[in-house]
């Protein structure tokens, strides 16, 4: 099949030189050696510290915000919505975080509310 | 990638409208807005498990104790095989970027060669979560027990080779009393000693008599159980009984060592046969029921996902291949199957935290 004219589907700055490629790619290989890093030392926490002991709940807020951390790096790097303009930047990322920090709360208040008729 | 290109906004490159909102293609900002929706699916599972979780308490199961096997080897490796899998989903998700990239520079080489990477990276996961499912439903050499006093209890330890079943009363294919059914000689339908015995265990053909373990087979054989001592069997409480109490997760003195009587207690349950070995979608021996359709349905709709994904980025390989979007003279179909392929990474990264870690 030939090339389909009839698509639209062009975004402007699309290219880049051989220069810029350069930089994007050390740029790529830091974000990997961190999300890597990160996940390594989730990982090592998590078989460290047990369940219900005294540092548990740090861990837990670690983890969530080493999570975050990560998601951060792929869906701004790797996703390049950081180098998206500003304003769409905030209509794929404000919904959701309103929703689901919503949908959280109310699922753990319910959650524990169910919990303590069992 | 601003600022390189052109800033006006070319006609001929816009939207219907002539103008690209966002200075983005249609298709990006359509998977964008996909990824959004998908995301807000996955984000109610997610939060589905955390209500369950939260209202179930100290019953649920515990990542670290519960995926904790490694292919091959034996002993206990908490959480580096999912380690491993979400290590594999970040190279695939960099192989990606950086075909990506090399599509920004034209060079087709270089987006062939990353996209083929990421295939194999996407398929490699797919493979690793076919083996994680596998030891899920077959379960631990233990299983889970339910104690005389109705606590209910997983084990802990290494489990003794069971060596062979020492016919007592013959059947209609074993005949010679005190003759040894072993691997070699066992019949098919049986398997092999091991699965034998653990169907035996739990459809109640099992007995047990001053410590010396039983078993009816499937053509009526009674045999006895030759099988060397189980070292270090703990069990670890999940659920309360009259006598025991929930173990901590934190404490492992609070589980039921061997000097409390764990190998009694356990092969007591067993030989009654109130036991549950593996996951299916009626019970599974981690915990609750619940547990096992939330990893069965989380785990399964994000290995579906990828799946999509391996088969959308052959899809893009192929035409890297044949050359239609350097004819084209853009590659932005990779840069969409890459957002595709990140958020499934992205989905993966979640998924890992608050299923296995938390």
């Amino acid at each position: 099949m030939d090339q389909r004219d009839d698509i639209i589907e062009y975004s402007l700055h699309s290219h880049h030189s051989e220069k810029e490629g350069k930089k994007l790619r050390k740029k790529i290989w830091k974000v990997t050696l961190i999300l890597s890093i990160v996940t390594a030392v989730e990982v090592f926490l998590g078989a460290l510290v047990k369940q219900g002991s005294d540092m548990w709940l740090t861990v837990k807020v670690l983890f969530i915000v080493l999570t975050l951390l990560k998601a951060g790096y792929i869906v701004l790097s790797f996703m390049h919505l950081g180098d998206e303009k500003k304003t769409l930047k905030w209509i794929i990322i404000l919904p959701y975080v309103i929703f689901t920090l919503y949908l959280i709360f109310i699922g753990l208040t319910e959650g524990a509310s169910a919990g303590s008729k069992m | 990638m601003s600022g390189h290109a052109s800033n006006e906004i070319n006609a001929n490159v816009g939207w219907e409208g002539k103008g690209s909102p966002f200075s983005v293609g249609y298709g990006k900002l359509m998977m964008w807005f996909f990824l959004v929706s998908d995301a807000l699916t996955f984000g109610g599972f997610l939060v589905a498990y955390g209500f369950s979780r939260y209202s179930f308490g100290g019953a649920w199961p515990i990542g670290e104790e519960t995926f904790d096997a490694l292919p091959l080897l034996h002993g206990s490796y908490p959480l580096a095989y999912v380690a491993l899998m979400t290590f594999i989903l970040i190279i695939s998700s960099v192989t990606m970027v950086l075909a990506v990239e090399a599509g920004h520079r034209m060079d087709r080489k270089g987006v062939t060669n990353w996209m083929l990477a990421t295939v194999l990276g996407g398929l490699i996961f797919v493979g690793s979560q076919a083996w994680e499912w596998s030891h899920f439903i077959h379960g631990t050499k233990f299983g889970r027990v339910e104690l005389s006093d109705g606590s209910l209890a997983t084990a802990k330890g290494q489990f003794g080779k069971i060596t062979s079943f020492e016919i007592v009363t013959p059947g209609s294919h074993y005949t010679e009393v005190g003759g040894m059914i072993t691997n070699d000689n066992i019949t098919v339908e049986e398997g092999d000693l091991m699965h034998a015995f653990q169907h035996a265990a739990a459809k109640r053909h099992m007995s047990r008599e001053n410590g010396v373990l039983m078993i009816t087979l499937h053509d009526g054989t009674l045999a006895k159980v030759n099988k060397e001592a189980d070292t270090d069997l703990q069990l670890i409480v999940k659920r309360a009984g009259t006598q025991h109490a929930v173990s901590s997760a934190a404490d492992e003195s609070t589980r039921i060592h061997e000097e409390e009587g764990s190998i009694d207690l356990y092969y007591e349950a067993l030989a009654k046969g109130n036991i549950v070995y593996g996951a299916n979608l009626h019970e599974n021996e981690y915990g609750p029921q619940t547990y096992g359709q939330f990893f069965f349905f989380v785990t399964g709709f994000h290995g579906f996902h990828v799946t999509i994904g391996i088969i959308l980025n052959i899809v893009i390989f192929l035409n890297v291949l044949k050359g239609t979007y350097h004819r084209r003279g853009h590659y932005e179909m990779v840069e969409k199957g890459g957002l595709y392929w990140h958020f499934v990474d992205l989905v993966w990264v979640f998924v890992f935290t608050f299923f296995y870690l938390i």
